[in-house]
C-alpha cells in the first residue's frame, strides 16, 4: 500500500498488522471502536485471529493467554476498558509476557464522555494494577507515528517480555492523515522458547506464572524486574525536540496535544518569545534525559499543558527536580484548548518561582 | 511381573499438598490417566485457577498456566486461538468459576470454545479459609455464613452443569462423583468423553466433579464422603445434561 | 497555504465524505493534510462536523477551531461556528437551508443554493459538493480535477457510478466561486 489516507484508529490496526501482530482480542468501545473495525476485516485477510470478547477483562486474559503461547497479539480500549484490563496487565507483568494494550482515552472519571482527554496518564505511567511493576507507554501524536510506534511497541514488549501500552486520545484515534506505508512490515517474529505449546518433545516443561509463595523468591522475582526496568529507563527513553536549542521557555506535552503547543511556539517566536517544545515520546520511561539537556542550554522556564489536571507535570518537576520554575496549563474532561488559550498562559508565566500552580 | 498401577506420566512427582480427605487429588489423578490415556500429554496446554488448585501447575507434566480468579477459560481461549490443534484444558474450583469467572466460563461455552473445563464443586472456598460459595447449600455454616446459608440474605446455590447445558456452543455438559469407587470410575468415563469431544473438534465441554472438603466442613474424611452423598447430590444431581448424541438436559 | 475548514451540517447530508474528499484532494497534490470529525452521540442523527486542514507545510494542530473558511449546511451550524472563523476568511452557506446572511463584516460571504442545484443536477444528497466545489474555485486550495480525482477514493466501490453527478456538482460550485473570486478581486 502507497501512501493513503487513514484514521488514527485504522493505523492502530495496520500498525499492529506490519509488526507481524495476527492476534487481537477487544471489546468496543467509543472513541476506539475502528479498532476491531478495521482488523475484524484485516485479520481474516492474512491469516490472523480476531475475537470479540465479553469484556475488558477477559479480553486482556485472552491476551495473555495468546502471549503465553508465544504469539504477537493486541488488545485495544478506551479508559474505563483500560480500567478493567489493570488486573490483567499486572498478571501479564507477573508471569513476563509481551502484549500490546491500546488506550484512546476520553473524559473521566466514571462514564465521563468520549471527548479526547489524558486523564489516564497516571493510570498508564505509575501503574494501576497492584503490585510494583512498570508498563513501557508510548505516546504518538500523528496517524504516521501510530504506525510506527506500533512496530516499535511490539518489538520492546517481545525484547523485554514486558506489556507495552500506546497512549492515544479521542483526538489522534478519530483523525484522518496521509500514511506511508512502505515496505510489507516485519514477516517472523522473535522465537520464545519459554512459551506454552504443549512440549511437543521438550524435555523440560514451560509453565507461565505469577506466583511467588516464598516471600524471598518473590523479592527476587521483584529485583528482576527492577533490573530490567533500570535497563529500559537507560536504553528507551524516546522524545522530540523542536526549537529547544535557544529556548527560554520550554512547553512540555504528548500525544496530540503537543500538536497544539507547538503551534504555540511558532506563534510566541513571532512575538518575540524565544519558545521551544519537548514532546515525551516514552511517557515511561519518561525522558529525564531531554530535560539535563535543555536545562544545561538556556531553559529558563517549563510549561507543561495536558489534557488533565496536572499529571506529567510530576514527572517534569521530577525530572527540573527544582532547578526552574515549571508551571502548568490543563484542561480536564474532554477539552481542548486553542493556541491562542495557551498563548495567554504562556505569557503568565514567571522565571522566578511556580508557585507550585496546577492550572 | 506386569505392572498393574503406576503413577500416571501426566503427573509430576510433587507430593499434593492438599489436606487429608479431600478429594482434589483423586481428581487430578483421573484427568492425567485420561491425558495419558489420550496420548496427548505433549500436545496439553492446562490452565490453572485462584483457590486450593492453585499449583495444578506444578502437579500436571505438562505445560502450563496459571491464570487471574476466574480467567481461566478467557485464558483458555487465547492459547488456543494460538494453537487451535493443541489440547487445552482448565482446572476451576467453585469461587474461581462459579463466583467471580462466571462471565469468563459462560461466554467461552457461548462461543463454543474448544476448550475442556474440570469445574470442582465442594460447595465451599477452601483457600481462603471456608467461605460461602456460590455452590455452598442452603443452611450450611460456612465462616460468611455462620448461622447457615439464609436464602433470604444469600439466594440460592448455583446449579452451574444445568445452566451451562443450556448453552448451544456446550456440547457437553456432565456432572460426576468422586466419592465412591464406581463414580469415581464414571467420572473418568466422563472426563475422557468431554476431552474427546475437544480432540474431535465439537465445542465446548465441562465435568463438574462434586468433591469434598473435611477441614472447612469441619467432618472427618469418611464423613465428608457422606455428607457429600446425602446432602450435595440431592440438590447437584449426577449425570450427562448434554451430549453431542443424545441432546440436552439427558440425567440420571 | 494553510486552509482550515470547518464543515458542518446535519448527519446525512454527506458532511464527513465532503470533507474527506477535500482531504483526499489535498494529499493527492502532495499537500499536508488532516481530517478530524466531531463523533460519538453527537453524530447519531444530530448536527454533524469535520474539520479539513490543508497546507503547504507541516500540520502542528489538527484541530480546526479557528477557521479559515466555514462550510455550513444547515441554519443552527451558522449560529454555533459563525464567530470562530477567522478575520478574513470565508465563510459559504447552503442558502437552500440557511435563511441569513452572515453578521460578520470582517470576512467573505457566499450564500450558495446548494440543494436547488444539487435537484437540479439529480440528487440532493450531493448539495454539500456543490459548496465544497465553490470554497474550491474560490480559495484554491486544491484543484477541481484532484477533487474529482479523489471521487473514487471517497465513495464506496458500490456508489462508483454516482461519480459524474459528483463530479458535476463540484464543477459546478468552482466556477460558482472563482466567479465569486474574481468578482471580489474587481470590486472587493
Amino acid at each position: 500500500m502507497p501512501r493513503t489516507l487513514m484514521k488514527g484508529n485504522e493505523a492502530f490496526g495496520e500498525g499492529a498488522i506490519r509488526a507481524g501482530c495476527r492476534h487481537f482480542f477487544g471489546y468496543p468501545i467509543t472513541p476506539q471502536s475502528e479498532v476491531p473495525h478495521y482488523l475484524a476485516k484485516r485479520l481474516p485477510e492474512c491469516g490472523g485471529v480476531f475475537l470479540q470478547a465479553e469484556s475488558e477483562t477477559a479480553s486482556i486474559n485472552m491476551a495473555y493467554g495468546a502471549a503465553a503461547a508465544g504469539a504477537r497479539v493486541l488488545t485495544s480500549s478506551s479508559s474505563p476498558g483500560i480500567s478493567l484490563m489493570q488486573e490483567g496487565l499486572s498478571y501479564l507483568v507477573g508471569s513476563e509476557l509481551p502484549c500490546v494494550v491500546v488506550n484512546v482515552m476520553r473524559g473521566g472519571p466514571g462514564l465521563g464522555n468520549i471527548a479526547p482527554a489524558q486523564a489516564d496518564y497516571y493510570q498508564a505511567v505509575k501503574g494501576g494494577g497492584h503490585g510494583d511493576y512498570r508498563v513501557m507507554v508510548l505516546a504518538p501524536a500523528s496517524v504516521q507515528e501510530i504506525i510506527e510506534l506500533m512496530e516499535t511497541a511490539f518489538e520492546l514488549a517481545d525484547q523485554y517480555r514486558n506489556p507495552v501500552m500506546v497512549l492515544g486520545d479521542g483526538i489522534l484515534g478519530q483523525m484522518m492523515e496521509p500514511v506511508d506505508l512502505d515496505g510489507e512490515g516485519i514477516s517472523s517474529i522473535p522465537s520464545k522458547p519459554w512459551a506454552v505449546t504443549g512440549t511437543q518433545g521438550r524435555t523440560t516443561r514451560n509453565i507461565v506464572n505469577s506466583m511467588c509463595i516464598v516471600p524471598e523468591e518473590n523479592e527476587a522475582a521483584n529485583l528482576r524486574l527492577a533490573n530490567k526496568y533500570n535497563k529500559i529507563r537507560q536504553n528507551e527513553q524516546r522524545w522530540e525536540e523542536y526549537l529547544v536549542n535557544d529556548a527560554e521557555v520550554i512547553l512540555v506535552a504528548f500525544g496530540t496535544l503537543a500538536r497544539v503547543v507547538k503551534a504555540v511556539a511558532d506563534r510566541a517566536r513571532d512575538e518575540g518569545i524565544r519558545a521551544g517544545v519537548i514532546r515525551p515520546v516514552t511517557l515511561w520511561p519518561f525522558p529525564d534525559q531531554a530535560f539535563e539537556k535543555v536545562i544545561k542550554f538556556a531553559a529558563k522556564r517549563f510549561l507543561v499543558v495536558e489534557l488533565n489536571l496536572g499529571q506529567m507535570l510530576e514527572d517534569v518537576r521530577l525530572a527540573v527536580n527544582g532547578r526552574r520554575p515549571v508551571h502548568f496549563y490543563g484542561r480536564p474532561g474532554g477539552v481542548v484548548p486553542t493556541v491562542r488559550e495557551v498563548m495567554e498562559r504562556l505569557k503568565q508565566t514567571s522565571e522566578v518561582t511556580d508557585g507550585g500552580d496546577r492550572i | 511381573m506386569a505392572t498393574v498401577f503406576e503413577r500416571p506420566r501426566a503427573l509430576t512427582d510433587k507430593p499434593f499438598h492438599y489436606c487429608p480427605g479431600c478429594t482434589h487429588g483423586i481428581i487430578h489423578r483421573l484427568v492425567a490417566e485420561v491425558v495419558d490415556e489420550l496420548g496427548v500429554r505433549e500436545q496439553t496446554v492446562g490452565v490453572g485457577p485462584v483457590g486450593c488448585s492453585v499449583f495444578v501447575y506444578e502437579y500436571f507434566n505438562c505445560d502450563m498456566v496459571q491464570a487471574a480468579h476466574g480467567r481461566a477459560p478467557a485464558v483458555a481461549t487465547g492459547i488456543k486461538r494460538v494453537h487451535p490443534d493443541r489440547f487445552v484444558f482448565t482446572y476451576q474450583g467453585d469461587g474461581d468459576l462459579a463466583a467471580i469467572g462466571t462471565a469468563e466460563i459462560v461466554h467461552a461455552a457461548a462461543r463454543g470454545e474448544l476448550i475442556s473445563t474440570i469445574f470442582v464443586n465442594n460447595a465451599i472456598f477452601g483457600m481462603t479459609g471456608g467461605q460461602m460459595a456460590p455452590t455452598t447449600l442452603i443452611g450450611q455454616k460456612t465462616t460468611t455464613t455462620p448461622f447457615g446459608r439464609d436464602v433470604r440474605a444469600n439466594g440460592f446455590p448455583l446449579r452451574v452443569a444445568e445452566m451451562l447445558s443450556t448453552v448451544e456452543g456446550a456440547v457437553y455438559v456432565a456432572r460426576v462423583s468422586v466419592h465412591s469407587p464406581v463414580h469415581v470410575a464414571r467420572a473418568r468415563k466422563a472426563i475422557r468423553k468431554a476431552f474427546e469431544i475437544q480432540l474431535q473438534g465439537l465445542g465446548f465441554s465441562l465435568v463438574e466433579v462434586l468433591s469434598t472438603c473435611p477441614t472447612n466442613w469441619g467432618m472427618t474424611p469418611v464423613e465428608a464422603l457422606k455428607w457429600l452423598e446425602t446432602k450435595m447430590i440431592p440438590y447437584y444431581p449426577l449425570g450427562e445434561f448434554c451430549t453431542p448424541g443424545t441432546g440436552r438436559q439427558d440425567n440420571d | 497555504m494553510i486552509e482550515q475548514v470547518l464543515i458542518a451540517g446535519f448527519g446525512g447530508q454527506g458532511i464527513m465524505s465532503t470533507g474527506q474528499l477535500l482531504a483526499y484532494a489535498g494529499m493527492m497534490e502532495g499537500k499536508h493534510v488532516a481530517w478530524i470529525p466531531s463523533y460519538g452521540p453527537e453524530m447519531r442523527g444530530g448536527t454533524a462536523n469535520c474539520g479539513v486542514t490543508v497546507s503547504d507545510t507541516e500540520i502542528s494542530s489538527p484541530l480546526v477551531t479557528e477557521p479559515t473558511a466555514l462550510i455550513v449546511m444547515n441554519h443552527p451550524s451558522l449560529e454555533k461556528f459563525e464567530k470562530t472563523v477567522l478575520p478574513g476568511g470565508i465563510i459559504l452557506t447552503n442558502s437552500s437551508l440557511v435563511h441569513r446572511v452572515s453578521r460578520r463584516s470582517d470576512l467573505g460571504f457566499l450564500a450558495v443554493p446548494a440543494n436547488e442545484i444539487a435537484e437540479e443536477l439529480g440528487n440532493v444528497r450531493i448539495a454539500a459538493n456543490v459548496v465544497l466545489g465553490v470554497f474550491i474555485g474560490y480559495s484554491g486550495a486544491v484543484n477541481t480535477e484532484a477533487a474529482v480525482a479523489a471521487l473514487e477514493k471517497v465513495l464506496p466501490a458500490r456508489r462508483h457510478k454516482l461519480i459524474p453527478m459528483n463530479k458535476a456538482a463540484l464543477e459546478r460550485g468552482a466556477a460558482l466561486g472563482l466567479a465569486y473570486r474574481r468578482e471580489k478581486a474587481a470590486y472587493g
